[in-house]
């Protein structure tokens, strides 16, 4: 019996430091386990005794690429726990500040790091050769999320205008109308990302996935609603802890999350989808048909296409915010701290990120605990990893590993923000 | 056709924001792409070129025995290497672990600590090996950094001011904060963000880190006068930067 190892030894086109070690034996694929070797920052131990005012300044540096989706969680749960709803117009500029890291985060990853992968490039800079157009396009998309996130944010990178009860400062209509100009273009771009990459050559594998994400009445979630399953999970965010565990496994400085009575589950765009597709206005709806998407998506390749389709409903979803917007009287919610508990989840560009803070009486931080997207999502990546080796098991390493690592990218990894990703090993025996 | 200048981008203990900065590059990206050759830039390109590198730049500070020898090994295959970053420049939020035991850290976070092989402290890089620039920030300025990586392909010296965030309020037309009551640490942090903070009604919250020579005593006295008091101040100094040598001096006077 032959048994050899397949290593991936630095995932590239990823957010931090990972590697894949896949064991195979006898043509058959034992283990695949994604070792993630990112150094651990240990954010929730020094936010003990911090104040909950600088909490959403720090947990910002969690993650470069999604950092409002860290601040929102943060500061909802210290208004969750002061007693406090953050709602009309601040509540809706919450939502547009997320809007425009939902596009950034989106784009960079559609057309930057994932889009290469189907046409057979390193990466976009030599894909712009021959498809300069798509690259210039994506990249206009990507500055109009920024836009967003500097005018309500102050910068695109770790905004600074984020405080519990609402922002430092509100932006008056006016500063609002050219963002509208350039949310419509970007519309546009979107549109022509979703029917572009709606044409790559798709591998064939759909998976039965636990889907978990946030549900909402009567929006497409971002910032808040119930955390639902297409099993028969759905709960407060509060009670995230009963339903779900992180294990601390010994290959990996981010800890894994599990549905306690059951193992790996989904979160991020293709479980958002299946989720909340009702939840979509109709003009995404019919995107998404046009691009051949049924109502719920198992096939982790094409999540490329529900993450450009999510890009289009930002950019409306942007639109629809700034049109309804009057400027509110007060920048924020008055806040009296109180020695509580606090819960705070929102949607990341990658999926749900769960905050809990134990509070002093002056708003000191007793203990926090945050559960980042990607964590959740590695007992699911490991799974795919070896659903997709499995077929191929006897090819060349070459073969197999290259497949690997673009199954990983399908999840857009945020390696920073799970411990705090990639090389590749495939061992056979 | 002489070979363009190669381009190395490091990681190392880090959120990938400053790296992201060059990604953020929107306009700027494909001409910059077009000047270096990007040789080594792992979160863009699966595309790897050996070394030399002509210009490397370093995210991340240094907290794992493994790191400390990598750092070693990406100092020899560099022949100018810019730190990108408040992690490392002054080693980052993360090195709120030197001024506690890591060891309660290790495991008020994970259920195994022996599993996680970390370093007790968080440093610069130039704690490490020699830098031939620094690029504050937390995270940096990207016209800052298309001006260093010009300013290489040119020979020349970036032109990157070393004064106090005070003058860029000045410069943006802003009312300072501080004579409003505001505690501000823009008086003693070094400029480049273009002074976001007071523009948005807050105090500077000093994530570019401390200026050249900051009269950090006059700072705090200027921080009692409005009220803050000890722990204010400790908190204040100690986060992004907060092992840089002034705010880490400072926050210690102000110990209970």
């Amino acid at each position: 019996m032959t048994t050899k190892t397949i290593k991936v030894d630095y995932l590239a086109r990823v957010e931090g430091e990972g590697a894949l070690d896949l064991h195979i034996e006898g043509g058959t694929v034992k283990t695949a386990n994604l070792r993630i070797f990112e150094p651990p920052r240990f954010y929730e131990a020094f936010l003990q005794g911090r104040s909950h005012i600088e909490l959403p300044d720090i947990v910002a540096r969690i993650c470069g690429i999604c950092p409002v989706a860290y601040q929102m969680s943060s500061v909802q749960a210290v208004e969750n726990a002061f007693g406090v709803k953050v709602e009309g117009q601040l509540r809706a500029l919450r939502r547009l500040l997320y809007c425009g890291e939902w596009i950034e985060s989106h784009a960079l990853h559609v057309v930057m790091l994932h889009a290469p992968d189907f046409l057979g490039y390193p990466d976009a800079i030599r894909m712009a050769e021959k498809h300069g157009d798509v690259v210039r396009k994506g990249l206009a998309l990507k500055k109009t999320g920024n836009a967003i996130l500097r005018i309500l944010g102050g910068r695109e990178i770790h905004p600074v205008n984020v405080k519990p009860g609402g922002f430092y400062k509100v932006p008056t209509k006016a500063e609002l109308v050219p963002l509208a100009e350039e949310l419509k273009q970007a519309f546009d771009l979107a549109v022509d990302l979703v029917r572009w990459v709606a044409t790559f050559d798709f591998p064939d594998l759909e998976r039965d996935y636990e889907f978990v994400a946030m549900r909402h009445p009567d929006e497409y979630p971002i910032t808040e609603g119930r955390l639902v399953s297409n099993r028969d999970i759905d709960i407060d965010i509060a009670d995230f802890e009963s339903e779900f565990e992180e294990r601390h496994v010994a290959h990996s400085t981010a800890l894994h999350a599990l549905v306690k009575r059951r193992g790996a589950y989904l979160v991020g765009p293709m479980a958002r989808y299946a989720l909340n597709y009702d939840r979509l206005p109709g003009s995404i709806r019919g995107l998404a048909r046009e691009a051949g998407l049924g109502p719920v998506c198992s096939n982790p390749f094409r999540s490329i296409v529900v993450r450009a389709l999510e890009t289009a409903f930002a950019c409306e979803e942007g639109l629809r915010l700034i049109a309804a917007y009057e400027q509110p009287e007060s920048p924020a919610v008055p806040l009296e701290p109180r020695a509580r508990t606090g819960f705070g989840c929102s949607e990341a560009p990658r999926g749900i990120c769960w905050h809990r803070y134990d509070f002093e009486e002056d708003g000191t931080i007793r203990t926090a605990r945050i559960v980042p997207p990607t964590s959740q999502n590695q007992p699911s990546i490991e799974e795919d990893v070896a659903a997709v080796a499995a077929p191929i098991a006897s090819e060349p390493d070459d073969v197999i590993r290259h497949l690997c690592e673009q199954s990983i990218r399908n999840y857009d990894p945020c390696i920073s923000c799970s411990a705090h990703f990639l090389k590749l090993s495939v061992h056979r025996t | 056709m002489t070979a363009r200048p190669k381009l190395a981008v490091w990681k190392f203990a880090s959120c990938d924001g400053c790296q992201l900065s060059l990604l953020d590059c929107e306009d700027e990206l494909l001409a910059v792409a077009g000047a270096v050759e990007i040789a080594n830039f792992p979160e863009a390109s699966s595309a790897i070129v050996e070394g030399p590198y002509d210009l490397s730049l370093v995210e991340g500070s240094i907290t794992t025995p493994h790191d400390a020898e990598r750092i070693l090994a990406v100092r020899k295959q560099s022949k100018f290497l810019v730190t990108i970053g408040a992690c490392a420049t002054a080693g980052g939020i993360q090195a709120l672990r030197n001024f506690a035991d890591v060891k309660d850290f290790v495991a008020a976070v994970y259920a195994s600590p022996q599993y996680i092989d970390t370093l007790a402290t968080s440093t610069p890089i130039s704690a490490h090996i020699p830098v031939d620039y620094e690029l504050h920030g937390c995270p940096i300025n990207k016209a800052q950094l298309v001006e260093v990586i010009s300013a290489f392909l040119a020979g020349r010296k970036p032109a990157v001011p070393a004064h106090s965030v005070c003058i860029e309020c000045k410069q943006r037309g802003s009312v300072c904060v501080m004579v409003q009551g505001t505690p501000c640490l823009g008086p003693v942090t070094h400029a480049g963000c273009g002074a976001i903070c007071p523009a948005y009604r807050r105090g500077c919250y000093g994530c570019y880190g401390p200026m050249e020579t900051p009269n950090m005593p006059a700072l705090a006295r200027g921080w009692r006068e409005l009220g803050a008091d000890g722990r204010d101040i400790r908190r204040a100094l100690r986060s992004f930067n907060a092992w840089a040598e002034p705010f880490r001096k400072e926050s210690a006077a102000h110990d209970d």
